[in-house]
């Protein structure tokens, strides 16, 4: 009976979503408003549909619902219940229901707004958010089915299908396979959500800009309505991706936070292009320019979306033939090259529409920099696209399998991020439409001679690698001259209207929340890149078998073996649980219980490390799982990561910052409301 | 006759225990796992996605390791035993494709790709620029003439 429902809720959406996009367009052709309010409504339906479907399927999980398939896959009976709700995106079908899910609420969150200004550009964003909703619920509906039950007849064959086989009757079974453990960790619950919303929400702007196209509406206007998607968009990607770092940090076992798997490529792709656009609109908003540019880009984070979706879905990067095995890889493929082969026509069909209304004038101005900050964010994309496609080329062309792994992805993207933190050192200095050298040696040369004494600081500390000294030396530039421009300002506005400087500071965010917020955000990378730095350069390692009571060094740590206990567990895992005490410097420092666990359903073990965790390193303790682990003799192995907290802390950091950047501004809010124009963002920098 | 019985017998048994020692000092000292490790780093799992063969826990690659191991112990090179695993298993276990052949393409488009973008925008850039003089010529001229006047009028009594 649930099953039914929450499949049949599914198809209603399906076909209302049809529904909608015919009655969008059909409005727009017959210029009858009558038909777009229809339209409207039927968007606005999908989201309670897709709820009751939801709802159905978490109903089915939590009750331990083992004849539908997608449920004996993903739970098991001795799973907690808030783990058997997460595990709506444990597996490939549910997560795609929770996809369409949150797509529908995005969308009609968007199209509650007032839309009086903006009429002609409603049908438009209804019928590419439909489409998308098209798509990925058809993919539910006729591929990826989380409600199929298992069904068997009498002579004892099993199907698995939606609709029983005449004198089939559902299988019951006792248990089900369980979440794969590496899913049951905090990180890992809220990581796929956070991911998806910042995939869905970048569908907003895409579905602005295609509207603005179709209706010759090229002016600002749909920058300036999708300003805040955008950044909220970002911000959920970005947050999904540092949980997917720390996720790995914690739980993955190899004392890393980013491998350069094409998986979490497939997610950063977008992100990249979103962070151009991001700084590129503000050229469109300031000086009139790069309009063309604008939408090639968020054309390509929407495509980049789908394809990230599509890459870590379809099985594509196991090989490229198990990408046809699948109907959902070629489905992918066909909707990503369509959307984006019609985009990029609108964009030819209105391109003189779109021309620039100023000139560059200076190639040392902020637009000229941001340009260049451009170029360097889409030298990453074609490194990070190339290397993640190359593998499937190459088995096509020449039928070897090849790896690109993170010694490619390093040396090539390293110069360039070394680039981007440059600029982040200069940019802000520059002036819009002109700056010349000598203004921008003038702003630059106070912040440069602090970062210099940084850099004589590292040195004293015994630093030598060239890679490492050229970091710290960027991370203390870009310090210094974002602390001075918040510096600069504070004290300026202190001087003017005598507020003291942190009431004055204070009001710098409270009048210009994006600047000031993406300077916060800067800081946070910043402090990101110092974490990097110490991990990746500095970062040491041993294993060893020891026996209890015997030690294992590493730099001036020492690590002794005191005990173990093996143990089950009542949510079905054997635990080894071994005690290790940590001495620095022969000095006791506490003890810490790296731990194998071994999950009997899935017959998956997991390693959680044991940490110690200061400002200035991680001593990072693992039991290596796969060597017999007892009392007389267990296998270690340590990571020594110097610095590497500083990259989470810079990630709160740049997700306050984020948070700040896309705050409604109430200055705007108090003129919007005398004026009566609710929704209306200022233009600000 | 039994004086010289033992005193073989103790030769016999002197030889034993020095030929023990000898043979063992000439067995040469297990590689630690940490030279293990420095090798398997740099090579990737032949049946596993995208993992290093350091931290992969599965079975086959556990056997991997031990090959190592045993290679190390019989004196072979690091290079050597990376050329035997591509060998054995291609070129996928290696981090980055050898640069021979097709693969020559994975490390020249993306530096071209960015000469490429690098040239498009300096080609952008002097077309856009103007000496800052016609520039604020033009912005004066085209200061509000009637029409926009009129206009924003009409759009501001609309509000």
């Amino acid at each position: 009976m649930v099953p039914n429902i929450g499949y049949g809720a599914l198809f209603l959406t399906f076909l209302i979503s049809i529904y909608g996009v015919g009655a969008a367009i059909y409005g727009v052709v017959k210029k009858s408003p009558h038909w777009v309010d229809s339209a409207r409504n039927a968007m606005l339906l999908t989201w309670p549909l897709l709820t009751i479907s939801a709802i159905s399927l978490i109903y089915l999980l939590v009750n331990g619902r083992y004849e539908v398939e997608y449920v004996a896959s993903v739970t098991s009976n001795s799973m907690p219940i808030y783990l058997k709700v997460t595990a709506l995106w444990g597996g490939q079908a549910g997560s795609l229901v929770f996809w369409t899910w949150l797509m529908s609420a995005f969308t009609s969150a968007a199209t509650l707004r007032k839309w009086d200004r903006d009429r002609e550009l409603l049908p438009w964003v209804i019928v590419v958010a439909l489409v998308t909703l098209i798509f990925f619920l058809g993919m539910v509906i006729f591929i990826e089915n989380p409600f199929t039950r298992i069904w068997t007849l009498p002579s004892g064959s099993l199907f698995n299908t939606m609709f029983p086989p005449a004198g089939a009757e559902p299988y019951f079974q006792q248990d089900g396979q369980g979440l794969n453990p590496l899913l049951r960790h905090p990180g890992m619950i809220i990581h796929p959500p956070m991911l998806y919303l910042g995939f869905v929400s970048f569908v907003m702007p895409y579905a602005f800009a295609i509207a603005a196209l179709v209706t010759g509406r090229t002016d600002d206007r749909w920058i300036r309505l999708t300003r805040r998607w955008s950044l909220v968009a970002w911000l959920f990607l970005s947050l999904g991706l540092l949980l997917g770092g720390r996720w790995a940090y914690d739980v993955l076992g190899w004392g890393g936070y980013w491998g350069w798997d094409p998986v979490e490529i497939a997610a950063f792709m977008p992100w990249l292009t979103g962070t151009a656009f991001l700084h590129s609109v503000m050229i469109q908003e300031k000086r009139g320019m790069l309009k063309h540019w604008n939408m090639v880009l968020v054309i390509l984070t929407y495509d980049l979306v789908i394809f990230g979706t599509f890459l870590t879905r379809s099985g594509v990067l196991s090989s490229v033939h198990a990408f046809a095995q699948s109907a959902i890889g070629p489905l992918f493929f066909t909707f990503i090259g369509l959307t984006f082969i019609v985009s990029l026509s609108l964009l030819l069909h209105r391109w003189d529409s779109l021309k620039s209304e100023t000139q560059m004038t200076s190639l040392l101005s902020r637009e000229a920099l941001f340009l260049l900050n451009n170029l360097l964010f889409i030298g990453i994309l074609v490194v990070c696209f190339w290397g993640v496609i190359f593998p499937l080329i190459s088995e096509l062309v020449t039928g070897q399998k090849v790896t690109v792994g993170p010694p490619f992805y390093e040396r090539a993207t390293g110069p360039l991020f070394a680039g981007l933190l440059l600029l982040m050192g200069i940019a802000p200095l520059a002036a819009w439409r002109h700056s010349t050298a000598q203004t921008l040696g003038r702003a630059m040369w106070k912040p440069g001679i602090a970062s210099l004494v940084a850099v004589g600081v590292v040195l004293l500390l015994g630093i030598r690698q060239p890679a490492a000294l050229l970091g710290f030396w960027l991370a203390s530039y870009v310090t210094a001259v974002t602390l001075y421009e918040f510096w600069r300002a504070a004290w300026a506005r202190h001087r003017k209207s005598s507020e003291s400087l942190p009431l004055a500071l204070w009001s710098l965010f409270g009048r210009n929340r994006r600047r000031y917020g993406g300077y916060v955000i800067h800081l946070g990378v910043v402090l990101m890149a110092i974490g990097i730095i110490g991990i990746e350069v500095f970062q040491t390692e041993t294993q060893g078998t020891i026996a209890k009571g015997e030690q294992l060094s590493i730099g001036n740590y020492t690590l002794k073996y005191d005990s173990l206990a093996v143990f089950d567990t009542p949510d079905g895992r054997n635990i080894a649980r071994a005690v290790v005490s940590v001495y620095k410097n022969g000095k006791y420092m506490g003890d810490l219980h790296p731990r194998r666990d071994y999950y009997y359903e899935s017959q998956q073990p997991m390693t959680i490390p044991g940490v110690r965790s200061t400002w200035e390193d991680d001593f990072y303790v693992l039991l290596v799982d796969w060597q017999p682990v007892s009392t007389e003799g267990a296998t270690f192995k340590i990571y020594h990561n110097p610095l590497v907290n500083w990259l989470w802390l810079g990630g709160l950091v740049f997700i306050l910052g984020t948070l700040v950047a896309a705050w409604p501004d109430r200055q705007s809010e108090r003129i919007l409301a005398s004026a009566g124009q609710p929704g209306y963002a200022a233009a600000e920098v | 006759m039994k004086r010289i019985f033992f005193l073989l017998l103790l030769l016999l048994l002197g030889l034993f225990l020095t030929g023990n020692a000898l043979a063992q000092d000439s067995n040469p000292p297990k590689p630690s796992d940490d030279e293990i490790n420095a090798i398997a780093k740099q090579l990737y799992c032949p049946v596993c996605e995208n993992i290093p063969l350091d931290v992969c826990g599965t079975q086959a690659c556990a056997q991997w390791r031990d090959l190592i191991q045993q290679k190390l112990a019989a004196g072979w090179t690091e290079e050597q035993i990376k050329q035997y695993f591509v060998d054995q298993y291609g070129d996928r276990v290696l981090a980055t494709p050898p640069a021979r052949g097709f693969n020559w393409l994975v490390y020249v488009v993306p530096p071209l790709a960015i000469l490429g973008g690098l040239f498009v925008l300096y080609r952008a850039l002097r077309t856009w620029r103007q000496p800052i003089s016609q520039a604020e010529e033009a912005e004066a001229s085209a200061a509000l003439p009637d029409e926009y006047v009129a206009r924003l009028e009409a759009e501001l009594k609309k509000r």
